[in-house]
């Protein structure tokens, strides 16, 4: 079977890659372009530990086969800091202590960034029910939202 | 995974052209969200040799809500534009409730109705409140188009009436009767990401000057080989003042519809009992939105 030309944007730089037809999004960013940050959990869309954005929303790229995001922009936790400079989310996490082992962190943290760029100001509820795609097994859900509602409650 | 054929098409044409080529059941699956088909693919339950992804197929983004023939939702458009759109939140209470049921934000963004219809699985929460609305799917191949009424759709666990060369191209919602409410509400043992135990769609038609119920509709989830619709319920509300006795005896009468099996999720007797509180509550739901208070 022929690999397939796969031409999109990572954290705004072009890249042009060969992908297999069954080669996941998340495989080509972790086999193919090196980008670690995004993690494996359960490889059938219920923890959301490998959650990217695609296009400016939240997927999970387990599901998502490589090939279907050709031409669009694919942002992964390698590409929240800006300028050398962490996002007020990444800040927040530390600030609060919002991980324990950290496995589930970066899938948090593109999940809610998505989420605010949507919806700067939300209620605690609508945070919850936002992240509800991420689970973690360290049971750290009370600090990761008071991280996220600190970073709402800012503005950031 | 096992090896297959990715095909992208951006043309209705094109994609018939690849259906043409169907060498039986399940070799051409279609792809839109792939919550479903990819995790399928990777434990190898579903097997095709081609990939058929619509989302660049025009047709398959409609999303028109149109006086006379209702709401047009494209295979492709994804639960959380479904879930967006104006027309859904305002005629279709229960699809609108529904698409923001399916899996979470993530599966949202990316899944659609057709998906969940077309995966043909008797949990999918968006197909009740559709049946109750009495939704047809509309589907295409290269010898032409067919629309197909959803509760005729099914025809056991992952199964459905599509030929190996056909696909949904879109769903096909009638507009409401004046004065109806539609609501679904399933039963799962946390608040989010998790398949219903039961699920249970009701639509109710009142009638303004004497609040009669001109028709209803009761449809159920997980509780049988495939989404049923629960018409001696339904009988028991037609035509009647509806009262909180009526509601009693449309929740006994929705279990005859349930052939629940007992499985890790819930045994047959706990999902009968949920089908009897879940049509009360949805009724009273539907009674509530239109205004109408029950003794």
């Amino acid at each position: 079977m022929p690999k397939i030309p796969l031409a999109f944007k990572v954290n705004g730089d072009t890249q042009e890659i060969l992908v297999q037809p069954w080669q996941t999004l998340l495989e080509a960013l972790r086999d193919e372009l090196g980008l670690t940050g995004t993690k494996e959990g359960c490889s059938n869309g219920n923890c959301g530990a490998c959650t990217v954005m695609v296009d400016g929303r939240a997927i999970v790229s387990c599901c998502t086969l490589a090939a279907e995001v050709e031409g669009q922009s694919v942002i992964t936790v390698e590409g929240l800091a800006k300028g050398g400079n962490l996002d007020p989310l990444q800040e927040a996490f530390i600030e609060h202590g919002a991980l324990q082992c950290g496995f589930c962190t970066p899938g948090f943290l593109v999940s809610a960034r998505a989420f605010l760029n949507q919806n700067p100001h939300p209620s605690e509820h609508e945070i919850r029910l936002a992240i509800a795609g991420n689970l973690c097994r360290c049971t750290g859900y009370d600090k990761i939202v008071r991280a996220i509602m600190d970073v709402a409650q800012k503005g950031a | 995974m096992k090896p297959f054929t990715y095909v992208a098409p951006t043309s209705l044409r094109e994609a018939h052209q690849v259906l043409a080529k169907a060498k039986g059941p399940g070799d051409i699956r279609a792809l839109v969200g792939g919550s479903d088909l990819v995790d399928q693919m990777r434990v190898n339950r579903r097997t095709p040799s081609v990939v058929l992804d619509i989302k660049r197929i025009p047709e398959m983004k409609r999303l028109q809500w149109l006086p006379r023939s209702g709401l047009h939702v494209g295979a492709a458009v994804s639960c959380t534009d479904t879930a967006s759109f104006p027309a859904v939140a305002q005629h279709y209470g229960s699809i609108h409730e529904s698409c923001q049921l399916v899996g979470s934000t993530q599966i949202q963004n990316r899944a659609s109705m057709a998906g969940n219809i077309g995966n043909s699985a008797p949990s999918g929460d968006t197909i009740p409140g559709l049946i109750t609305f009495g939704a047809k799917v509309l589907l295409t191949s290269p010898r032409g188009k067919r629309p197909v009424l959803l509760e005729e759709f099914f025809t056991g666990p992952g199964q459905n009436v599509c030929a190996p060369d056909e696909i949904i191209q879109e769903i096909i919602v009638p507009p409401p009767p004046a004065n109806s409410s539609g609501h679904y509400l399933r039963f799962i043992p946390r608040n989010e990401m998790d398949i219903a135990v039961a699920g249970v769609a009701s639509m109710i038609t009142l009638d303004r000057r004497t609040h009669r119920c001109t028709a209803a509709r009761i449809a159920l989830a997980s509780v049988a080989p495939t989404p049923v619709r629960a018409k001696a319920a339904e009988a028991v509300l037609e035509g009647k003042q509806i009262t909180a006795a009526l509601i009693r005896e449309a929740g006994e009468k929705a279990v005859e519809a349930a052939r629940p099996i007992s499985d890790v999720r819930g045994t047959i007797e706990y999902r009968k009992e949920l089908v009897k509180v879940l049509t009360r509550r949805t009724l009273r739901l539907c009674l509530d939105s239109l205004g109408q208070k029950v003794d």
